[in-house]
């Protein structure tokens, strides 16, 4: 390989950190071939050798995933599931394809049972794709367990994935696939960790060589010199300041904004530090991995856990959004053509309304334990009427709290005055915005460019939605990834917006941002960007105003 | 044929953890031991995959079976090994 070739990959980056570290390849799964793979590969060998590493990692991991890999090498070895493949292979199937069937057949007995038992499947396929891989002499494919801190680079990263990977030993995520508003990105944004999406040069990267991970530039860089090191150390050392200052949201001259974390769960909200509170609280994320929704109770001891760990502090809790981009097995209709137009967020209610009703007196139920009221809103809310229906079922379910809606649906943003006469707060969910706005699938990662947060037309309704807010003194928040661009954040500030909630990492850069401009500066670059007739023209002109303290320390 | 009739004691019912454990043990055991929801169809103790499908609930009572030498033994040791709480267990 010459040195000119591809030495610095690029991509979109998530994030602002550098980070340079060994890679870590994630294999896809096989996919047996039409003949059914090689006919004399040694099907127990394989069972055996697959049972053998899961066992070698399940000694070196620790907790639920040491769990779940020692009841993953416990179906490698499962005497039923090996009589079955090898009365296929003596029937005449090829290994592999008797290893795909049999797999498939005990599967679909777990998800004919329901309940737990389906939540195994999981486990049955990753067996099932190990052990074809090696009938077909392809690599380990799935989430390798990592031994030392590790750059994770895969095509792609389903949830279940990420939800595998050891978070604390991944030192970056690059991804060949995805966008930045995928859940990838997001949830790689809320750990604090590094990502770069959407790097075609990454299939080439080979397991164990040293990367540089840059995500304020996007970039991956094969190689890299001792200056890396050197940058990546500063860098380090640059964020660890700013992380000092955990002080309350302020502009220059003391109006406050607040700085809130986005999460999904106990374990991030007890991570959420320095910070105000939390400005979206993905409820979905309890349901996701579920055959069945989550009972009352269950959901009352998590939603209290969540407002403990915020101890008092702001939580705006986002009822369930399932559909579209996070399917959920007890409430997706199959068979939806177009799911991100379909019956997905708060619109689930007009077929499954016991999931609502369950959720909100749930929220009621931990609020009374906890004395903490939540602020409640609803995702994907497109009138005035389905706001006044949700405020209804909030109150009637015994919420105190403010009861809001998001603007995600651009009907919302430009009657953003009639949903406001009627609802406490609004917050804008500029992800889902953009893809509404700009008729760009937000998971379609080749569109990126049209679902630019800074696209003017996406602008123009955060300004409206802003506006009408301001009319009525109601506050508007954003809680889309925008709010983590530090740029984007001092346009936010300028249209008006009262708070700001983000990946916890990212709260650092943007008080930093906010902090050294005032309002009436911010409400300059808010007019710059709307003046743009670009996303690109736009940013650039935000970039070339703001303090140029600023923009040398954060890279921007 | 010697049989064993038994309560589980797993809050959680025969799954995950506990139904790992059982299938373990039986494994080890030195004769074929199958189990069955009484009246129901036996499966192979040994199958973690099959015993998960019986979906035992915490309390159910089902049936040991085996035969041969030592087979007395085997269930003694699998019928108190069911009735304790394995989720709990370290």
């Amino acid at each position: 390989m010459s040195v000119a070739e591809a030495t610095r990959l690029v991509g979109v980056g998530v994030g602002r950190g550098l980070v340079v570290g060994p890679v870590v390849r994630v294999h896809p799964a096989p996919v047996v071939p039409a003949d059914g793979g090689p006919p004399d590969a040694d099907v127990d060998a394989a069972f055996e050798a697959v049972g053998d590493v899961l066992r070698a990692q399940a000694d070196v991991a620790t907790g639920t995933l040491a769990d779940v890999l020692r009841a993953t090498a416990g179906i490698a070895t499962d005497p039923a599931l090996r009589e079955e493949v090898a009365r296929r292979v003596a029937a005449g199937e090829r290994p592999a394809q008797a290893v795909d069937r049999s797999v498939e057949q005990f599967a679909q007995m777990f998800l004919a049972a329901g309940g737990p038992l389906a939540e195994r499947v999981t486990d049955l396929r990753s067996v099932r794709d190990r052990v074809v891989a090696r009938l077909l002499g392809e690599a380990e494919p799935g989430v390798p367990v990592l031994a030392r801190p590790s750059v994770v680079v895969a095509h792609d990263l389903a949830p279940a994935d990420t939800a595998a990977l050891e978070i604390e030993k991944v030192l970056a995520i690059v991804t060949v696939h995805g966008g930045p508003t995928g859940h990838t990105a997001i949830i790689a944004g809320q750990l604090g960790i590094p990502c770069v999406v959407r790097v075609p040069g990454a299939a080439a990267l080979a397991d164990g060589e040293e990367v540089a991970v840059d995500a304020a530039a996007g970039t991956v860089e094969r190689a890299p010199g001792e200056d890396r090191h050197e940058q990546a150390r500063a860098r380090r050392s640059a964020a660890a300041e700013l992380e000092k200052d955990t002080s309350p949201g302020r502009t220059a001259e003391g109006h406050p904004v607040a700085l809130l974390a986005n999460v999904g769960s106990p374990a991030d909200a007890r991570r959420a530090v320095g910070v105000e509170g939390s400005g979206l609280f993905r409820t979905e994320v309890l349901f996701l991995g579920h055959a069945s929704a989550p009972t009352l109770a269950e959901q009352t001891a998590a939603y209290a856990d969540v407002l403990r760990a915020f101890g008092g502090r702001k939580v705006v809790v986002r009822t369930l959004d399932a559909g579209a981009d996070k399917p959920l097995p007890f409430a997706d209709q199959p068979g939806e053509e177009n799911p991100a137009l379909g019956v997905r967020g708060y619109r689930l209610v007009r077929r499954e309304p016991g999931l609502l009703r369950t959720q909100l007196a749930a929220l009621a139920a931990a609020a009374d334990a906890t004395g903490v009221d939540p602020w409640v809103m609803a995702p994907m809310i497109a009138t005035v009427s389905e706001t006044e229906e949700f405020v209804d079922l909030a109150r009637s379910a015994g919420l105190r709290g403010p009861v809001g809606v998001m603007v995600e649906v651009p009907s919302a943003a430009l009657r953003a005055a009639d949903l406001l006469a009627v609802a406490d707060f609004v917050s804008l969910g500029t992800n889902d915005l953009a893809q509404y706005t700009m008729a760009t699938d937000r998971l379609r990662g080749s569109l990126v460019d049209l679902l630019d947060p800074w696209q003017p037309a996406v602008l123009d309704l955060v300004a409206a939605t802003a506006r009408a807010a301001r009319a009525v003194g109601k506050p508007v928040g954003v809680c889309g990834e925008s709010a983590a661009d530090p740029l984007m954040a001092l346009v936010l500030v300028g249209l008006g917006v009262t708070s700001l909630s983000m990946s916890a990492g990212a709260v650092p850069s943007v008080r930093y941002a906010v902090g050294r401009h005032t309002r009436a500066r911010c409400a300059e670059l808010a007019q710059l960007a709307l003046a743009s007739r670009t996303a690109h023209e736009a940013r650039a002109a935000v970039r070339a105003a703001v303090d140029d303290q600023v923009g040398a320390t954060l890279g921007l | 044929m010697s049989e064993r009739t038994v309560a589980v004691g797993s809050a959680q019912g025969l799954h995950a953890r506990p139904a790992s454990i059982f299938t373990e043990a039986a494994k080890k055991s030195p004769v074929k031991v199958t189990v069955a929801r009484p009246g129901g169809k036996p499966v192979d103790a040994a199958s973690m995959l099959l015993v998960m499908t019986l979906a035992v609930k915490q309390g159910e009572e089902i049936v040991l079976r085996a035969e041969g030498d030592g087979a007395d033994l085997a269930l003694d040791g699998l019928a108190e090994l069911l009735a304790r709480d394995l989720d709990t267990a370290s």
